[in-house]
C-alpha cells in the first residue's frame, strides 16, 4: 500500500515538475520581449542579460544621479588628459611614465606621448572602480554642451566611482513604447488600416458564412450535398496555387496599393467557415424552422430570428477566428499594399525591422508587444469561445 | 421538380450565393488561370505568351528551386513529428489530475497566439549570435552557442526551434480529444490490470486517433507552405540560401523576378506534393483510425 501511494506520489511530482518547466520554457521569449521592450539600449546589449530593467545611481559631486554605465576599472589606473586629441581617458598607472604615456609600437620601438594627469583610480580586482555617464535630463542639454571634457576637469561628461557605491535600481522604460510608436512614423496609420480591415472582415465573413451556411444545411434543395462537397474540397487548394490569377485580377482592377483586396474576399463566405457553422447548425432541430415556416415566415426571417440568435456562440468563434486571421496576416499585406501609410501593423512591423534591425532591439520588442498585446488580451477576453472554437475545428473536422 | 422544388432550389441557391460569387471568383476562375498561366511566360505587365511545359522543365534543372525543396521538406520532416509528439506530451500531462490546469494550457497555449511577424521578431533577438538569450543559456552548460542566424548549418533548426514554440494550437485539440475519453475504458482496463502504457496504447491513441490523423494532415499542409517565418527572419533566404523554403522561393519568383508563369508551375508541383503526403498519411493509418460514429 504504501508503495502504490508513494508511486503515485512520485508520479505527480514528475507530472508538475514537466509541466513547470515546460511552461517556463514557453512563456520566458514573452517574457524576455517584454523585458528587453523596458531597457535602455545599453541593457540589451550587455553580458550576462538581466531579467529586470534597471537604473544606476551615482554618488558624483555630492548629488545622486542617474548615469549609464561604462568599462570597470580593475586595476590602479590615472586619468589623463591627452592635449593633442584633447581628450581625457583612462589608463593603466603602470603605462605612464614622467608625464608620458608609453605606447609599445613594436618591439623596441615606443610611442611617448605628454598627458597630463587628472586624477589616480585605485581600482583592483577585489574592488573595481566603474566609469559611469551622467544621464542628461533635457534634450537640449546635450553632453557636448554641458560638458566640455575637452576644456575642462574630466567629470563633466563622465566620472569613475566605485563600482560597491553604484546604486542598482530596478526602473522599466516605458517611454520606449512611446518612441519605438514614434519611429515606426506611420504607427497611427497602421493601426487604423488594421482596425478597419479586422471589422470589415469580421462583418464579411461572419455575415456571408452564416447566410451560406443557413443554404447548405437548413434548406433541402436538389443538388446540395453535390454543392456542398464541392465547397469542402475546394479547402484543399493550397493559396499559391491562386495567388497569382487573384492578383493579376486585383491588378486590372486598379486596386493593388488598397485595402480592397484585403477584405473584398471576406464578403464571398470562405468553405472552412461555411463548413464550421453548418456543423452548428444541423444541430438545431428542424421542427423549429417548420413551424415558423408554417406560420408564412420567409426563409430570410428565419435565419435573421431564428437562427442567428441561436449561434451566437459559432458566429462568436467565426469572427473571433477571422480577426485574428486580418491582424496577424502577412502574406497579403505583403503583396497587395505599396505604400508605406496603407501598410498593417504586421507589415509595418517587419517595414520597421527591415530598416532598424539589428541594431534597436528595445525599440523593436516594444513595437512587437504592442503588435502582440491585443491579441492577447483579446484571448484572455474570450478564452472559453476561444477554446472551445479550437476544439471544435479539431474534433468535428 | 415540383414547384415547391423550384422554389426551395432557388432560395437554397440564394442564400449560397455569397460562395457562388467566391467559388467563381476566387477559385474556379484562378486555379483555371493558374493552370493556363503555368504553362506561359508570364510578368503580370504583358499578356502571357504560350511556351508550353518550359516551365515545369526549367524546374529540375533549376538548383535554387530543389534547394528550397529540399529545404522544406527537411523543416517538415523535422518539425512535424516532434511538434506532434511535444502537443501531445504536453496535453497528456495536462490531462492528469493537476491543479491550475487553465493556467497552465493558457501558457501553453498563448505562444501560438502571438502574430507570426512579432514571434519572428521575438526569436530573430533570442537566437542573436552574441546577445541572445538561447545562447547565453547555453553558455551555463559550457556550450558556446552557435551563430544562429548566419551559420548555414543551425537556420533551419532556428525556424524548427521557432516553431516548436508554437504548438499550442494543436495542443489544445488534443486535450479536448483526451478529455472526450469515456473514463469506464480506464477503469475496466484497471480492473484488468492494464499497465498505464498498454492503456496508453490501446485506449488512449486510438481514442484520439481522429483527431491525431487530423493533426497529421494540418501539419504536413502547413510546414510544407510555411512563408512568414522564414521570410521575415531570413529574408532572401540567409546565409547561401539555407533557410529559402519553398513558399518564400515561390513568392520570389511571383513579385520580385516577375516570373509568374514559374510560380504558378512551383504552386501546383507544390500541390501536386501536397496531395501525395496527404494520400500516403491516409493511407499508412487509415486501418488505425477509430471513429467513434462508425
Amino acid at each position: 500500500m504504501f508503495l502504490i501511494r508513494l508511486k503515485q506520489f512520485l508520479f505527480k511530482l514528475m507530472v508538475y515538475a514537466l509541466l513547470l518547466a515546460g511552461s517556463a520554457l514557453f512563456i520566458i521569449p514573452l517574457v524576455w520581449m517584454m523585458s528587453t521592450a523596458l531597457k535602455p539600449i545599453e541593457q540589451t546589449m550587455s553580458m550576462p542579460p538581466s531579467w529586470l530593467p534597471y537604473q544606476l545611481y551615482a554618488q558624483v559631486n555630492g548629488e545622486r544621479v542617474k548615469v549609464t554605465r561604462g568599462e570597470l576599472v580593475e586595476q590602479p589606473s590615472l586619468v589623463v588628459f591627452d592635449e593633442r586629441l584633447g581628450m581625457d581617458y583612462i589608463v593603466a598607472q603602470s603605462s605612464i611614465s614622467e608625464g608620458h604615456l608609453i605606447q609599445r609600437t613594436s618591439e623596441d620601438e615606443e610611442l611617448r606621448i605628454p598627458v597630463i594627469v587628472r586624477a589616480e583610480i585605485p581600482g583592483s580586482e577585489e574592488r573595481p572602480w566603474m566609469r559611469v555617464i551622467p544621464e542628461v535630463k533635457a534634450e537640449t542639454e546635450t553632453m557636448e554642451e554641458s560638458g566640455g571634457a575637452a576644456a575642462g576637469h574630466y567629470g563633466a561628461t563622465w566620472f569613475v566611482v566605485p563600482e560597491d557605491e553604484v546604486e542598482r535600481e530596478v526602473s522599466f522604460r516605458w517611454e520606449n513604447f512611446g518612441k519605438a510608436i514614434r519611429a515606426m512614423k506611420y504607427f497611427p496609420q497602421y493601426l487604423r488600416n488594421t482596425l478597419i480591415l479586422c471589422l470589415l472582415t469580421v462583418v464579411g465573413t461572419v455575415s456571408s458564412s452564416a447566410i451560406a451556411a443557413y443554404g447548405f444545411s437548413r434548406i433541402p434543395w436538389r443538388g446540395r450535398n453535390k454543392v456542398f462537397l464541392i465547397a469542402l474540397a475546394t479547402m484543399m487548394i493550397p493559396f499559391p496555387v491562386v495567388m497569382v490569377p487573384i492578383y493579376s485580377m486585383f491588378r486590372s482592377l486598379g486596386w493593388i496599393g488598397t485595402l480592397r483586396p484585403l477584405w473584398v474576399g471576406s464578403f464571398c463566405a470562405g468553405a472552412f467557415n461555411v463548413f464550421l457553422l453548418r456543423q452548428f447548425f444541423m444541430t438545431i432541430p428542424k421542427d423549429l424552422s417548420d413551424a415558423a415556416r408554417i406560420d408564412g415566415c420567409s426563409e430570410f426571417r428565419i435565419f435573421w430570428q431564428i437562427m442567428l440568435p441561436l449561434c451566437r456562440p459559432s458566429l462568436m468563434v467565426v469572427g473571433l477566428f477571422q480577426f485574428m486571421g486580418t491582424w496577424n496576416d502577412f502574406l497579403g499585406p505583403l503583396i497587395y499594399l505599396t505604400n508605406q501609410k496603407d501598410f498593417t501593423l504586421a507589415l509595418g512591423l517587419q517595414f520597421f525591422q527591415s530598416q532598424h534591425g539589428g541594431t534597436e532591439w528595445h525599440y523593436l520588442m516594444a513595437a512587437s508587444t504592442l503588435v502582440g498585446i491585443p491579441i492577447i488580451i483579446l484571448f484572455f477576453f474570450t478564452q472559453k469561445t476561444f477554446i472551445e472554437g479550437i476544439s471544435m475545428t479539431g474534433i468535428k473536422g | 421538380m415540383t414547384k415547391r422544388e423550384w422554389r426551395e432550389f432557388f432560395t437554397g441557391l440564394g442564400f449560397i450565393s455569397p460562395w457562388i460569387i467566391g467559388f467563381l471568383a476566387f477559385v474556379l476562375y484562378p486555379v483555371g488561370a493558374s493552370i493556363y498561366y503555368s504553362f506561359c511566360d508570364y510578368d503580370v505587365l504583358t499578356r502571357p505568351v504560350w511556351i508550353g511545359t518550359l516551365n515545369y522543365q526549367d524546374m529540375f534543372t533549376d538548383e535554387v528551386f530543389w534547394k528550397s525543396l529540399r529545404n522544406t521538406l527537411y523543416f517538415a520532416a523535422v518539425s512535424l513529428p516532434f511538434g506532434l509528439v511535444l502537443a501531445l506530451l504536453v496535453a497528456i500531462l495536462l490531462n492528469q489530475k493537476v491543479k491550475m490546469r487553465p493556467g497552465f494550457r493558457t501558457i501553453y497555449f498563448l505562444p501560438s497566439l502571438v502574430p507570426v511577424v512579432a514571434s519572428s521578431m521575438i526569436w530573430l533577438w533570442i537566437l542573436n549570435g552574441r546577445f541572445g538569450l538561447l545562447n547565453y543559456a547555453l553558455s551555463f552548460i559550457g556550450v558556446e552557442g552557435p551563430n544562429w542566424l548566419s551559420d548555414e548549418n543551425w537556420t533551419k533548426p532556428s525556424i524548427i526551434l521557432m516553431s516548436l514554440w508554437g504548438v499550442g494550437g494543436s495542443m489544445v485539440i488534443y486535450l479536448a480529444a483526451l478529455q472526450d475519453v469515456p473514463r469506464e475504458l480506464y477503469e475496466s482496463a484497471e480492473i484488468d490490470g492494464a499497465s498505464s502504457w498498454t492503456k496508453f496504447r490501446h485506449i488512449t491513441v486510438p481514442m484520439i486517433s481522429p483527431v491525431l490523423y487530423f493533426n497529421l494532415i494540418m501539419g504536413i499542409i502547413g510546414s510544407l507552405q510555411v512563408f512568414a517565418q522564414p521570410f521575415i527572419m531570413f529574408g532572401g533566404g540567409g546565409t547561401n540560401r539555407s533557410a529559402l523554403f519553398y513558399a518564400v522561393y515561390l513568392y520570389q519568383n511571383a513579385f520580385q523576378y516577375n516570373q509568374m508563369g514559374y510560380a504558378c508551375a512551383m504552386a501546383w508541383v507544390l500541390f501536386i506534393i501536397i496531395l501525395f503526403l496527404t494520400w500516403l498519411a491516409t493511407k499508412g493509418t487509415r486501418k488505425h483510425i477509430y471513429y467513434a460514429g462508425e
